[in-house]
């Protein structure tokens, strides 16, 4: 099992290391002085474009500019966003804590809906409700994101006038968002804390459409695999023995059938949070709320190249970090699952 | 004694072994699969007609050396060829009405309104154009890849395969949507102002090519080890034509069935990037961009300019998913 864990530890820096090979290698389609621009930070800094362009080794060849790219990214200096108007780093230590709250705040309603409407659906298979949320299941899947927010934000902002229609706080509490102290970076959980539950309040509401928008396109896909899942489990072996031995049918569905079921949602959730991270360029960006998503798309918009590849790096070790994780997970929960 | 006739499938076409087969027995026996398959064909049909549906106007017509836009709907003049299989680019530009930003409700003219004085019905019929085209380029191009370095990866094994497995696995840890943007920015930032079809192109074959590698790879392991393939080795066939003639042939069912459900969500992609910005021009028509434009028409009195958009993308979108979901179940030999 350690060994299993270190090894597949070891491979986070090679992948990183061969996927920032590649993404910068692309870049060497570009021109020394369009490579040059993520590093200039003002207006006097253009002038010196030649020194920047030595400096950083631009114009040498390939594996050169690579090491000494290596050797800043390092050092943590990913260069300067235009579209934050910082530097890499500060940006996304500023900007990712928003997209995490909005992944929690989504993740759980959808993990603990799609358990169970997709256990609902497989114990009354072929039922009318069965019926209804397999159509259901179809609609939410077909729905885009963008057009999907972009609808809930017509009526529930511009027709009812019920919900905020962007960013992340009213005008009023975005003044004294600086007076909180912030123990968890999380701007809900740290204005409660505070004790300004009118802030928390203000922020949850400001996340519930884009976090509606996200868990309507997400949840289908575990009801159908949650649904799939408990069908396997109602016809096997193992069932079939416990209601021969007399169980009662709750007992059956809900120790046998659904606990085998809820193995791969394991796997799930670590694909929901990869989902969600690349579904948050659409929806921070729909609703104007401040995470990474919403600034790479100004970046990209720019051609911010700095900014898109230190969020291609950040997405990137989410992504591996996050599939170890459930690779690990998944031998702790299934006992059939060895490590060799 | 005649061994021929002992064959039951002797005597049949081709279509109707195809015909008559589970699967699209299955298929043809699940209603919703069917209408599916009919209102995407209406929405191919209306790609396809697009000039007919939505007549040029402006620099279209100019570059279709027509005067009058019902001159296209005259077979006998080349116009009527050239605007449904060659159209000029300035066709894919959207019928402008006006420069007013303010949307105008749906008249004779514009029948889904205006907004931008961009004609709204002009941007969704030619629309529907320009993401199947894109579509069917991208995805053709992407199944080609995929097909080619999985089969390579798959027949020959050892450290070929080890390599283009392990790099593989590299470029999975971006998600496509994020790996597409990050390619297109770099192949943009070059040529900023440039036309973004060949970008796009290229940053989605980038993005969609490893997905049915892998597919492709794991039926080419089943494949390469049947009888018959052994038997042509052993007549002295070419590891190339091996691979042309008798693996990818006998590999490819899986991959085709994915090729055909992207079909379905590429537009929806190429839609999305559009409509954060990052596809194509503004005034080309493109459906993401018009559900962009209606970002700023909120209120309830501007209605049309998201309903009918909206409406379109859905339809299509919950269409090709009605019938991909009865596709899949069709082949998917456990539900038989």
């Amino acid at each position: 099992m350690l060994t299993f864990i270190v090894r597949r530890l070891l491979q986070v820096p090679v992948v990183m290391l061969v996927l920032s090979i590649l993404i910068v290698g692309l870049t060497q389609l570009l021109s020394p002085e369009q490579r040059a621009a993520p590093y200039i930070r003002s207006d006097q800094q253009s002038a010196r474009l030649e020194q920047i362009i030595r400096e950083r080794g631009l114009d040498q060849p390939f594996p050169v500019q690579y090491a000494k790219w290596l050797g800043k990214t390092l050092q943590g200096d990913l260069g300067y966003s235009t579209a934050s108007s910082k530097d890499v780093i500060p940006t996304i230590q500023e900007r990712l804590p928003n997209t995490i709250e909005l992944t929690i705040v989504t993740a759980l309603p959808i993990l603990l809906i799609g358990i169970w409407l997709g256990t609902l659906s497989a114990l009354n298979k072929d039922k009318a409700i069965d019926q209804i949320l397999r159509v259901l299941t179809i609609v939410g899947y077909s729905l885009p994101t963008f057009v999907l927010g972009i609808v809930l934000l017509a009526v529930f902002y511009g027709y009812l006038g019920w919900l905020p229609g962007a960013g992340q706080l009213s005008i009023v509490n975005e003044i004294t968002k600086g007076d909180l102290t912030r123990y968890t970076g999380l701007l809900s959980l740290d204005a409660a804390l505070n004790g300004r539950w009118d802030m928390a309040w203000d922020v949850l509401q400001h996340m519930f459409l884009p976090a509606l928008t996200l868990t309507i396109v997400s949840v289908t896909t575990i009801i159908k695999v949650m649904r799939n899942n408990m069908l396997e489990a109602l016809t096997s072996d193992y069932v079939r023995t416990a209601r021969a031995k007399g169980l009662s049918t709750r007992v059956v569905n809900n120790k046998h059938a659904r606990r085998n079921a809820l193995l791969s949602i394991v796997t799930l959730g670590g694909f929901l949070i990869i989902g969600l991270m690349s579904g948050s360029l659409i929806t921070e960006t729909i609703f104007a709320y401040p995470g990474v998503g919403q600034w790479v798309v100004q970046a990209a918009l720019r051609f911010d190249l700095s900014a898109v590849l230190g969020f291609a790096l950040l997405s990137a070790l989410i992504v591996v970090l996050v599939s170890t994780v459930v690779d690990i997970l998944y031998g702790v929960v299934d006992p059939r699952v060895r490590f060799d | 004694m005649t061994t021929l006739s002992s064959n039951p499938t002797a005597g049949r076409s081709r279509w109707q072994l195809f015909w008559t087969g589970p699967a699209v027995r299955k298929l043809r026996r699940n209603p919703l699969a069917i209408t599916g398959l009919i209102i995407t064909l209406l929405f191919s049909l209306m790609a396809l007609f697009a000039p007919l549906i939505a007549k040029p106007s402006g620099d279209c017509l100019r570059d279709l050396n027509i005067t009058n836009a019902n001159q296209v709907y005259n077979p006998a003049g080349g116009a009527f060829w050239r605007a449904i299989f060659v159209p000029p680019r300035t066709c894919y530009k959207t019928e402008r009405l006006s420069f007013a930003q303010e949307p105008t409700a749906p008249s004779a003219e514009a029948p889904f309104g205006t907004v931008n004085g961009y004609n709204i019905f002009y941007g969704l019929i030619w629309g529907t154009r320009t993401a199947l085209k894109m579509s069917f380029i991208i995805v053709a191009i992407t199944l080609a890849m995929g097909v080619v370095i999985g089969a390579i990866s798959g027949y020959y094994g050892g450290w070929i395969d080890n390599l283009i497995q392990r790099f593989i696995d590299v470029l999975f840890a971006l998600p496509s949507l994020i790996l597409t943007v990050v390619v297109l920015t770099i192949l943009r930032a070059g040529n900023p102002g440039g036309d973004p079809t060949l970008p796009i192109i290229v940053s989605f074959c980038i993005a969609g090519w490893a997905g049915y590698a892998r597919v492709v790879r794991g039926d080419v392991l089943r494949t390469r080890q049947l009888e018959y393939v052994d038997a042509a080795r052993s007549m002295g066939a070419r590891d190339m034509r091996l691979i042309l003639q008798h693996v990818i042939p006998n590999s490819v069912a899986s991959v085709l069935t994915l090729a055909v459900l992207d079909l379905a969500t590429v537009p929806l992609s190429v839609a999305a990037l559009s409509f954060l910005g990052l596809g194509f021009e503004s005034g080309y028509a493109e459906w993401g961009q018009l559900v962009e434009f209606s970002r700023a028409w909120l209120k309830p009195e501007y209605k049309y300019v998201l309903l009918y958009p909206a409406a379109f993308i859905i339809t299509f979108s919950l269409a090709f998913n009605l019938f991909g979901d009865g596709l899949r179940d069709a082949l998917d030999p456990k539900s038989r």
